[in-house]
């Protein structure tokens, strides 16, 4: 359908000027409010329940994760097609292959060693959770260590750049045939992680 | 009490509506209405802000200010820290992501106390010791802190919020989360299971 009016781009409002910086941290301690009520709604400031998810009993880590991934995803190309939202001036973190492989994977160990990811361990902290405190004591000293070693790390830090870059830029297919591909994929993910979640029940009854 | 119920009765719906009447904490939220919560959080963040959530970067906030406090050479010399510090003319701590952690805290606070789930106690699987749980619980914050900060971002920086927007660096670092954790998952299956 063609518009009879371009919409005036209007959004990200903060990007447009439509608001400060002081402003902001009001906007900031609100939208963490929403991220860490729907964090405890999920479960996870239970570690045992995001726990499930690597011993295939509860996989609700992956779900809760890729429905708010897709609907985020959905939002943010629906208004960027209709013109409301400039997605250019949405920040994308610059991809660094190597560090963020290997980053990914320490982080994959201390999840399932420490049972929290710093976000959920907040949560987890306001619930009353004496373990999560000790992890996010853990997730302090870990930075500080990586900012004490950071002279030596820093060649590895900043290996292998590819810049700001999107999956469907890469791999040179339009925008919304990657978005249409990754919500296929996740309403697979969904209908397999439940029948997993039954196997594992049902092998369990047994 | 609830974790027990909720690790062990899988999608038992039925059983999850009966519950919600009884007295005791209440059940955890459907995955899919959870989620979709949480993806409408990240889209407001990407609409209002033209950036998405975070979490560990506000700890690094905190730990460069603390160097700053007590080494400011010490600090102003090294790009990590100074990263966080700014140019210095206004407090590390005035930061977006430490607002939002600090949301994060009361938003955890608010639902666990509507839902009665806010109970002192350890997550750990029945046959691990409380002090073990704790020891490991350090450890893995530890890596978690050191992968987090390679990765330019944890979970939600950059699984998440570069999820949605389809970074490159973020799937291949949400695929390694993956991969690391059931690669380990094995080796500590005592803790949980």
């Amino acid at each position: 359908m063609v518009h009879e009016e371009a919409m005036e781009m209007s959004a990200p409002f903060f990007k447009f000027g439509m608001f400060g910086d002081s402003f902001s941290l009001l906007l900031a301690f609100l939208i963490g409010i929403g991220f860490g009520f729907a964090l405890e709604r999920a479960g996870f400031g239970s570690a045992r329940k995001l726990m499930g998810q690597f011993y295939l009993t509860d996989l609700a880590v992956f779900k809760v994760m890729f429905t708010a991934i897709i609907t985020a995803m959905l939002g943010v190309f629906y208004l960027g097609w209709i013109g409301f939202l400039d997605v250019s001036l949405v920040y994308l973190t610059p991809t660094y292959l190597l560090p963020q492989i290997i980053g990914g994977l320490i982080l994959g160990i201390g999840f399932v060693i420490g049972g929290y990811c710093p976000g959920t361990a907040c949560v987890a902290v306001s619930t009353a959770r004496i373990d999560a405190i000790s992890f996010l004591a853990g997730v302090i000293a870990g930075i500080f260590l990586f900012g004490e070693a950071f002279p030596l790390l820093e060649k590895f830090y900043n290996a292998t750049p590819m810049g700001q870059v999107t999956l469907p830029g890469l791999l040179h297919v339009p925008y919304g045939l990657a978005v249409f591909v990754i919500v296929l994929i996740a309403v697979a993910g969904f209908a397999g992680a439940t029948w997993v979640e039954k196997a594992m029940s049902g092998r369990k009854g047994a | 009490m609830n974790t027990d119920a909720n690790l062990s009765g899988i999608e038992n719906v039925p059983a999850r509506e009966k519950a919600e009447t009884a007295s005791g904490p209440k059940p955890y939220s459907n995955p899919y209405v959870a989620g979709f919560g949480l993806g409408l959080v990240l889209l407001s963040a990407f609409v209002i802000m033209g950036r998405g959530l975070g979490a560990s970067g506000a700890f690094s906030s905190l730990i460069a200010a603390g160097v700053n406090a007590v080494a400011p050479q010490h600090a102003a010399g090294n790009r990590f820290y100074a990263e966080y510090l700014g140019g210095g003319n206004q407090s590390p701590l005035l930061d977006w992501l430490v607002f939002e952690v600090i949301g994060v805290f009361a938003g955890g606070l608010i639902s666990g106390a509507l839902a009665g789930r806010i109970a002192k106690s350890i997550e750990r699987g029945p046959s691990i010791s409380k002090k073990w749980r704790i020891i490991f619980a350090f450890i893995g914050g530890a890596l978690m802190g050191i992968g987090a900060k390679l990765a330019r971002g944890c979970t939600s920086g950059q699984a998440l919020t570069g999820g949605a927007m389809l970074n490159v660096g973020s799937w291949a670092f949400m695929m390694m989360v993956f991969a690391g954790a059931y690669a380990s998952a094995w080796f500590m299956r005592r803790q949980w299971k």
